[in-house]
């Protein structure tokens, strides 16, 4: 590493000049689709409760999830819930040490998010 | 010479175990949900609730929805020392995080144990 391009490192992290490797989308994503399943936990636990409660409260619980943006937006959880599952497996398998040779990483970043969006559309149509 | 540095809660090996055990806790069961949905969904109210008032069933799902606080703690405690620079707004964040997962356990026990 030459002094030049030691000096023409940024001193300061810019989201929008850092070009993230796959396996840091695959990172930054576990983290978006992880706080976002923690901030619905309300959300998910009301329905829960809706659904079990008595016969009454499981018609309420089927006119809420049959209601289409309450669809859209258990569709976007299924997705986080889907990538959060995916990628943790992922990040239990480097733990073992398994595939942490570059070619292996990358591969497997791209299998994480293909993964799940095809999961999340299978499940989504058949779901829906 | 040896320099030990008696520094740190010492929490950090614990909690790295904490997030991959309730890991695997929650990966187990959601296959068995999946498994369960796609071999023997439970179509009305009847089979859905028959299916809860099951004393291991709802011991395994309590055991889930545990799995999950505990792991949310750990991983949104991690987002908040992260991003939230200022001490006294990071703590306030961290004990209403807290509050917030102790009150959906309790939540949780009441939905899976009113069930007659």
């Amino acid at each position: 590493m030459s002094q030049a391009t030691a000096r023409n490192r940024p001193k300061h992290l810019n989201l929008f000049q850092i070009r993230l490797p796959i396996p840091g989308i695959v990172s930054i994503l576990h983290r978006i689709s992880g706080a976002s399943l923690f901030l619905m936990l309300p959300f998910l636990l009301y329905l829960l409760q809706q659904s079990l409660q008595s016969p009454d409260s499981y018609i309420h619980f089927r006119a809420l999830v049959g209601h289409p943006l309450v669809k859209l937006i258990l569709l976007g959880l299924l997705w986080a819930f889907l990538h959060h599952f995916c990628a943790g497996i992922r990040y239990l398998t480097l733990d073992m040490h398994m595939g942490t040779d570059l070619a292996a990483a990358r591969s497997s970043s791209y299998a994480v998010v293909g993964v799940s969006l095809v999961m999340t559309v299978i499940l989504g149509v058949w779901l829906w | 010479m040896v320099r030990r540095v008696p520094v740190g809660a010492h929490y950090g090996l614990r909690d790295w175990l904490v997030q991959r055990v309730t890991a695997v806790v929650m990966a187990v069961y959601s296959l068995m949900m999946l498994a369960l949905v796609v071999f023997a969904p439970p179509a009305h109210y009847g089979a859905w609730k028959g299916l809860f008032a099951q004393q291991w069933f709802r011991l395994a799902s309590l055991l889930f929805a545990l799995s999950v606080f505990w792991h949310a703690w750990v991983g949104v405690r991690d987002i908040l020392m992260d991003y939230v620079k200022a001490t006294g707004t990071r703590l306030a964040l961290q004990v209403l995080v807290v509050l917030s997962l102790v009150a959906y356990a309790l939540w949780s026990i009441q939905i899976l144990w009113s069930i007659s």
